[in-house]
């Protein structure tokens, strides 16, 4: 059995009514308990819980300073690729957008490290598009172990492998692994992924499980915040961090709140998504579930980050340029979407301290794995 | 008589206290708490830390001259992994001690008893010093005690969660027969609850979350300094011990001669 099976017992409209029929005591019921059921977590994410964001945020901020405490744990990406086989329509890399198309070789993937590492940060993010042929595993497996040598921490966000593959990452140095299903509604999925394997929505909804179970320490899921209705979409995410922490309990779990951004193409979201929904989503996120990492990246304006990390944060990405070669060869084109904190890696460090935060930027030893 | 003194495996240590270095704002906050507890062991998570560079920013704020650094190997998920980071330690010029911590379980960090006693057995074989944080399990301890383990390191309560004392049977158990010192782990959350902790008899308490997430984690780590202290004291001047019944001031016995 796996989360698809478990995500198929529910049923989006019956959830989405549930969700839409809660009332202000379902949600003070909900804020004042210390074990929340499915339900409660439903009355925080509905509209009669946005009276009730200032109690939510004081209890998440609780939460999250006895968890992990005064700390912000701070990663950078680093984009290989924005080939892309795929057709999903609200991303830059859409295999139709007309733009210049690369994958580094491996000499600019050592020329991009180079110029990241002098940022301090420990933690990488290796990201790509999804083109199998183009960014393959053997490919990626030559970028983690090139990656390894100066990073403590290496994330993998590229297509859905199998497990296998998973395993080969991992034995070579990958620790983590970020996959968003970017929407849980299958009608909705099969609307906004017009080609590509990326059409298949149970192979991507799996992938967090292979790689799990293939040995990678932490897992991030999220839900694309604009392609659907976002408090059905994050009742899905709790849900599927709750399965993937009872199912895999040696593995971390995170979650992200991406919403989306300007790129090529231009694609307007079908739901808006404000500054008030996405807190509403990271509170109730936390007060459900206590320990997972929640995670803002560079896509938020630095202003709303800033503010952010009071409420529950615990990962941000810093200084992130989402082109290949945006380091080093200060490539301006082919993005997958536009940055809106364009503070520098060291501003944003910087920024954090004076909050009162520790900036993390190394949390994890190569030396766990391992590593061929 | 009860010494204000701690023992482990032969080095003297004047306080009780050890310190944690998690979950704090700033490294210069932790340098000040630490000063303020007056610790003289502090454990660092050596996934944290960049142990071969002298000029990391943690380690920077650290005086090993004058605090024992003892590396614990948090965020290990088995015996292999954590007999990798130990040793990663030494190699790296640590001194051969170790807070040997084994919890897959990334949530609330509980230890995994079987994996921390086969990483105990090779670590005590080659040398190391070997505090193993684990349940309050007293047959555990008493098993890591045969492997020549130099203390044991029972937690009160899940680690951050700041309940105190929730395991006292079993520790009342674990110090009543331990030949080698026991260092409560985790779970302490208050003055009192370390006070508690030495007040039982064990030999130290281990506290991170209750300084670092404190308003004012200085402030803090002085109280929990005085109250180890007190605790000491109190244990000097002999402590008396809990009786189920009341001693009448006036015996009902008294009239009985012989």
């Amino acid at each position: 059995m796996s989360f698809y099976d478990e995500i198929s017992k529910y049923n989006w409209s019956e959830v989405k009514d549930f969700i839409y029929s809660r009332k202000e005591p379902d949600v003070l019921n909900a804020i004042n308990k210390n074990a929340l059921s499915l339900e409660d977590f439903a009355a925080l994410l509905s509209p009669a819980a946005e009276k009730f964001l200032e109690p939510m945020a004081k209890e998440s901020h609780r939460i999250t300073l006895q968890r992990f405490g005064k700390t912000i744990k701070i990663y950078i990406p680093m984009y290989v690729s924005n080939e892309c086989v795929n057709s999903c329509v609200y991303c830059g890399f859409n295999v139709h957008n007309k733009f210049k198309r690369k994958t580094l070789t491996l000499d600019e993937v050592k020329l991009e490290l180079d110029v990241i590492k002098k940022t301090g940060i420990k933690h990488i993010l290796i990201c790509s598009g999804e083109h199998p042929k183009k960014v393959s595993v053997d490919y990626l497996n030559e970028v983690v172990k090139l990656a390894r040598k100066d990073f403590s921490s290496i994330i993998i966000e590229v297509q859905p492998l199998d497990e296998n593959e998973y395993r080969i990452l991992y034995n070579s140095g990958a620790d983590s692994l970020a996959l968003y299903q970017e929407t849980y509604n299958k009608d909705t999925y099969k609307e906004v992924h017009l080609g590509g394997k990326k059409t298949d929505y149970r192979y991507r909804l799996e992938a967090p499980e292979r790689a799990a179970a293939a040995g990678l320490r932490t897992i991030g899921i999220g839900a694309l915040m604009g392609l659907d209705d976002f408090r059905v979409e994050e009742f899905f995410v709790g849900l599927h961090a709750r399965y993937l922490m009872r199912k895999f309990w040696k593995t971390h779990i995170t979650v992200s709140f991406p919403r989306i951004r300007d790129a090529e193409g231009h694609f307007k979201p079908t739901y808006l998504i404000n500054d008030k929904n996405l807190v509403q989503s990271m509170l109730s996120l936390r007060l459900f579930l206590h320990d997972v990492g929640l995670v803002i990246s560079t896509r938020e304006p630095a202003e709303l980050r800033d503010k952010l990390i009071y409420l529950g944060v615990t990962q941000m990405s810093a200084g992130s340029k989402t082109n290949p070669g945006g380091y080093a060869a200060g490539e301006e084109e082919g993005k997958q979407f536009e940055v809106e904190d364009t503070r520098s890696a060291e501003e944003f460090i910087e920024s954090v301290r004076k909050k009162g935060f520790d900036p993390v930027l190394k949390d994890w030893d190569s030396s766990f794995i391992n590593a061929v | 008589m009860f010494k204000n003194e701690l023992i482990i495996d032969g080095r003297k240590f004047k306080s009780r206290l050890m310190i944690g270095t998690g979950k704090f704002q700033s490294n210069e906050v932790m340098k000040q708490a630490i000063e303020a507890s007056g610790a003289e062991i502090v454990t660092v998570a050596l996934r944290r830390v960049d142990i071969e560079n002298p000029e990391d920013d943690l380690l920077r704020h650290i005086d090993m001259e004058k605090y024992l650094l003892l590396p614990n190997t948090s965020g290990a998920r088995d015996a292999t992994e954590a007999v990798r980071l130990a040793r990663l330690a030494r190699a790296a010029g640590c001194e051969p001690w170790v807070k040997l911590e084994v919890t897959p379980d990334p949530y609330y960090l509980l230890p995994d008893p079987i994996e921390t006693f086969k990483a105990a057995e090779i670590l005590v074989k080659e040398g190391f010093k070997v505090l193993p944080y684990i349940n309050a399990d007293p047959i555990l301890c008493k098993r890591l005690e045969e492997i020549g383990t130099v203390t044991v390191m029972p937690l009160g309560a899940p680690i951050g969660t700041n309940k105190g004392l929730k395991t006292v049977e079993n520790l009342k158990i674990i110090i009543e027969q331990s030949n080698i010192p026991v260092v409560v782990d985790a779970g302490i959350g208050a003055p009192s609850h370390a006070a508690y902790a030495i007040e039982l008899g064990a030999d130290a308490v281990l506290v991170n979350t209750a300084i670092a997430t404190a308003g004012d984690p200085v402030k803090m780590a002085t109280s929990f300094k005085l109250a180890v202290e007190a605790a000491c004291v109190a244990r000097d001047a002999g402590m008396p011990t809990e009786k189920q019944y009341a001693d009448a001031s006036s015996p009902l016995t008294g009239f009985l001669r012989d």
